[in-house]
């Protein structure tokens, strides 16, 4: 069973004195990552949200010819 | 019509061009020498530094003039129409790609070769490295036209051409600069620089090989 | 041989497919990566000589290896796409680029974290490193010629060589870089000393690379899927979803 390999939690943050850089480097993929994943996620919503909003102008349209017809 | 056929009609054609507008391979020329006579302005022109870094800067150099002139490879034809008939008529685009790349070769590795004494005037480099400029530039230069015109047909029908043209080549060309510099590097300093050689006639014959075929199928995507 | 993936190719089948897969990939892939990385980061002993920071492997070691991984599917669907004309294969293309991007910046950033406390300075010209800088170029590349053009589908088919022709470069790149690593080394290692792993210090690695697998096939079914979306829209079964999304957020 794998133990906890540090005293306390400040010593878990400071890393043996590294902790700058091994935090900046697993936030730093962290954001990367979730950004990519947030980002692809809103494209595909906003493109979704787009075509919605073309099918509604569109019936709009075609009522708006057939009342005027 | 034949392979050979296309490529012959093709470079004769390629060649009357070279002849007639001169610019297409006086400025690419100049543009090589201007650029060499930059790297003494810029850093200061102490003769062991230049002995130096002359590799390096030959051989970015020579990419930067050659690369000035791929956009126009393919353009003039793909404007003028000449590109969608030869598409349409199921002509070997094989043959046409080599004729002009050969032709390309002509008009921006050749002149590089020719001048390239000058360069040991400017950057003061050594007879052994001067020759291994002179071998290098030989096999080299073809593998850069081939390079250009890879990027020259992939961007052919692309809004903002130029500059993507020589993004996308850079990475490609990477393998060619390293070998090549250390090929010079190693002559200055009297050593043996064969296997360099090998390396790069290696990478001619590979590209050869795969190039055309690329060139011929990107050149089909942006006509159709 | 192949006729079993037939249907596959068709875009509807193909968006149902990945919506499967991508239901359970993506809560596993976050749920891997946690655990790998709270594993790696408090659960091992610290490195006899690079103490705490050689945590930092983590995530770089599996960005590296993904980052190059991505590339390779990334030409294997350019690839189906060239021979075989398969316009889904085209549009994976668009989709992958840009999780190899993100997985190479990962690689060179943590590379660099990496390197700061261990060599001086944040930045060291060594052959991972410049390799991985020169395959990030190659996906940028890839991204901006797909995207440099007015008609899509010329895009993603230019795309498509410029990725295959990458693939067989990048061995080339390489090795020449190695090869002008050993070169251009001086007195000093410039190699990333390999940490003397303890078979208990293997495993939350090993995790990490498995969920960075993950997340690279969740991302792609969703990337995907939104390809699909875009390329199709005039068709029914698309408007049809687009009125059934509707609904659900309303």
């Amino acid at each position: 069973m794998p133990q906890f390999n540090f005293a306390s939690f400040a010593d878990f943050l400071a890393m043996g004195g590294y902790g700058f850089f091994v935090w900046l480097s697993f936030g730093g993929s962290v954001a990367a990552l979730l950004a990519l994943g947030f980002y692809s996620k809103r494209q595909q919503q906003q493109f979704i949200q787009q075509q919605a909003s073309r099918a509604a102008r569109e019936d709009r349209v075609r009522q708006h010819t057939q009342e005027q017809q | 019509m034949s392979h050979a056929n296309v490529f012959r009609a093709t470079f004769q054609r390629e060649l009357k061009l070279l002849a007639r507008q001169k610019a297409d391979w006086v400025n690419p020329l100049l543009f090589f020498i201007i650029i060499l006579t930059l790297f003494p302005l810029g850093v200061g022109a102490k003769p062991n530094l230049l002995r130096e870094i002359a590799p390096g800067v030959i051989w970015i150099a020579a990419l930067l003039s050659v690369l000035l002139g791929a956009e126009r490879q393919f353009r003039q034809d793909y404007r003028d129409g000449v590109l969608e008939q030869l598409v349409a008529a199921r002509s070997p685009l094989v043959g046409y790609s080599l004729a002009k790349i050969a032709a390309g070769w002509l008009g921006s590795g050749l002149p590089l070769i020719l001048v390239s004494p000058l360069l040991a005037l400017f950057l003061g480099l050594s007879t052994e490295a001067l020759t291994a400029v002179v071998l290098t530039l030989l096999l080299g230069t073809p593998l850069l036209s081939l390079l250009s015109a890879l990027g020259a047909a992939l961007t052919l029908s692309a809004d903002k051409g130029g500059i993507l043209l020589t993004l996308i080549i850079l990475p490609l060309y990477i393998p060619l600069l390293i070998f090549a510099s250390a090929a010079v590097e190693q002559a200055s300093f009297g050593l043996n620089y064969q296997a360099q050689l090998a390396v790069l006639a290696a990478m001619l014959c590979v590209a050869l090989a795969l190039v055309p075929l690329a060139v011929q199928k990107a050149l089909k995507l942006n006509v159709g | 041989m192949f006729k079993w993936l037939d249907p596959y190719a068709k875009p509807q089948v193909l968006f149902a497919t990945l919506l499967w897969w991508q239901r359970w990939l993506m809560p596993l892939s976050i749920i891997v990566l946690l655990l790998g990385t709270v594993w790696g980061l408090g659960f091992t002993p610290a490195d006899y000589q690079q103490g705490d920071s050689y945590r930092i492997i983590h995530v770089h070691v599996p960005a590296a290896i993904w980052s190059m991984g991505v590339y390779a599917w990334m030409a294997i669907a350019a690839f189906i796409a060239l021979v075989w004309q398969v316009k889904t294969a085209q549009w994976a293309i668009g989709a992958i680029a840009p999780i190899g991007a993100v997985y190479t910046l990962i690689a060179l950033f943590t590379g660099a974290a990496w390197g700061k406390p261990m060599w001086g300075t944040w930045w060291v010209w060594d052959a991972r490193l410049t390799s991985e800088l020169i395959l990030l170029f190659l996906f940028l590349g890839v991204m901006a010629l797909q995207n440099a053009f007015a008609d899509r589908q010329t895009g993603d088919k230019a795309a498509a060589v410029l990725a295959v022709v990458g693939v067989v470069n990048l061995p080339i790149i390489h090795y020449s870089v190695e090869w002008w690593n050993t070169l251009h080394q001086g007195a000093t290692i410039t190699k990333f000393a390999k940490p003397s792993m303890d078979p208990s210090m293997l495993w939350p690695l090993l995790i990490c690379i498995l969920g960075f697998a993950l997340l690279f096939g969740a991302l792609t079914c969703l990337r995907l899927r939104t390809a699909i979306l875009q390329h199709e829209a005039h068709r029914p079964w698309v408007r049809q979803y687009v009125q059934e999304q509707q609904h659900a957020t309303v």
